[in-house]
């Protein structure tokens, strides 16, 4: 069997969709962090998005899989510094979640480190008709990374990547 | 050999796991009996990151001790004195959605501010633990904050049930500030910081949403509840170590 190199690692590891949002991958949800190679075995470094998301188990058994049946010895780490943040979705993949209907997340900001910090950016454009009257309804949404809202324009409820 | 520093170390994720972990069980009593769906929602998604928390430190004490014990080993086959969560937490939710507020508020305004120091803890898991646990809190007390907010201000029902909640929690909360030996060794090295040191910070917090709800702090409370740093608890964990352990003690090689 061909040895693959880092870079060709790092391509396979980019066609596992993420489990609860299948329109991107595992690679640019962010969580894969790390991947060197010595001899046979791989040695990925992988990061939850949220301490509790049921979906990390299912990652890694995933990155797992692909490794094993490329012939490589897979051995998975997680780390959890630095934390898992939005903001290493690149604009490409924030596109791909909004044409999945998924409002993507902003950037980050300095404020939303403090529970009390005036983190209203204003409302959140609708995926589907990209109006900005829209409301939040829920904080918390389907999953741990997602928050719901409604969009008054064309009376649909969407949901969005929370900023993290 | 354990060294000292390293007993210390267990104990200390012991106490913030058992914390998480307790809390993350009462709160997920909500699910299926929320007031409305998006908050039944809510609760399950903050009972999942306490549990993640939970997991992250638990896993952390394991290696420590390096004797092949799980996570599982420490939520399902230790009793209720082994268990180091603060006295509060334990308390039965179920009954008041304002009560369940109150308390993720109270709670989650102290975990913000100890987990902003454990960043800098000087032992790279804890403060890893901690930079990734303080966002999830971040938005829990915002989201507690603003229901305490809602429901002080709100009817004249809402505002004396969220009283009475607040009136009940408050004798727990002098436990958030306690210590002992473990923490000044650990203070010592740098792994860990002062939390009585966070006592005036906390109150700011609380007295800024408090202040907003109207509600009024009890002046005349003279009796503080302690124990959990010492595995001394209400009679409440027993009955919910009971219910959550059940299954691995009845059945110790059930998989999931």
């Amino acid at each position: 069997m061909v040895k693959l190199d880092v870079g060709e690692i790092w391509d396979l590891l980019n066609t596992i969709p993420d489990p609860e949002v299948p329109a991107i991958s595992i690679v640019e949800l962010g969580v894969v962090r790390d991947v060197r190679i010595s001899d046979n075995v791989v040695e990925v470094d992988i990061t939850p998005t949220y301490s509790g998301c049921p979906a990390l188990k299912n990652m890694e058994d995933q990155v797992r899989a692909k490794l094993l049946l490329a012939g490589m010895t897979p051995k998975i780490r997680t780390i959890y510094k630095p934390a898992w943040t939005t903001d290493w979705m690149s604009e490409g993949t924030k596109e791909k979640l909004r044409v999945y209907g998924i409002a993507p997340p902003e950037k980050v900001s300095f404020e939303n480190l403090h529970p009390f910090a005036n983190n209203d950016k204003g409302p959140v454009a609708c995926p589907f008709c990209r109006s900005f009257d829209t409301i939040l309804t829920s904080r918390f949404g389907s999953t741990a990374c997602k928050a719901l809202h409604f969009c008054n324009s064309c009376c649909q409820p969407f949901e969005q990547f929370k900023c993290h | 050999m354990m060294t000292e520093l390293n007993t210390a170390l267990i104990e200390y994720c012991l106490r913030i796991a058992d914390n998480s972990l307790i809390h993350a069980q009462r709160i997920a009593d909500w699910t299926g009996h929320g007031p409305i769906l998006e908050e039944d929602i809510a609760m399950s998604n903050v009972s999942l990151d306490l549990i993640g928390q939970a997991r992250g430190f638990y896993t952390y004490a394991s290696q420590l001790e390096g004797n092949g014990k799980s996570e599982d080993f420490y939520a399902f086959h230790r009793g209720e004195r082994d268990f180091r969560n603060r006295l509060m937490v334990e308390q039965p939710d179920l009954k008041d959605f304002g009560f369940t507020m109150m308390k993720l508020f109270f709670n989650g305004c102290f975990d913000y501010l100890i987990f902003r120091d454990l960043m800098k803890s000087n032992d790279e898991t804890i403060s890893g633990l901690a930079s990734k646990s303080i966002k999830e809190v971040t938005y829990h007390v915002r989201h507690a904050g603003d229901w305490v907010v809602r429901l002080g201000d709100g009817t004249e029902e809402s505002h004396q049930r969220i009283q009475k909640s607040l009136n009940e929690l408050w004798p727990f909360t002098n436990e958030l500030f306690e210590q002992n030996e473990v923490d000044e060794l650990l203070i010592h090295n740098g792994a860990a910081f002062n939390k009585k040191e966070l006592k005036a910070e906390w109150e700011a917090m609380v007295n800024e949403i408090i202040t907003k709800a109207t509600l009024i702090i009890p002046s005349d409370s003279t009796y503080f509840y302690s124990g959990g740093i010492n595995g001394v608890h209400s009679e409440h964990l027993g009955f919910l170590l009971a219910e959550m352990q059940y299954l691995p003690r009845m059945y110790p090689d059930a998989i999931w």
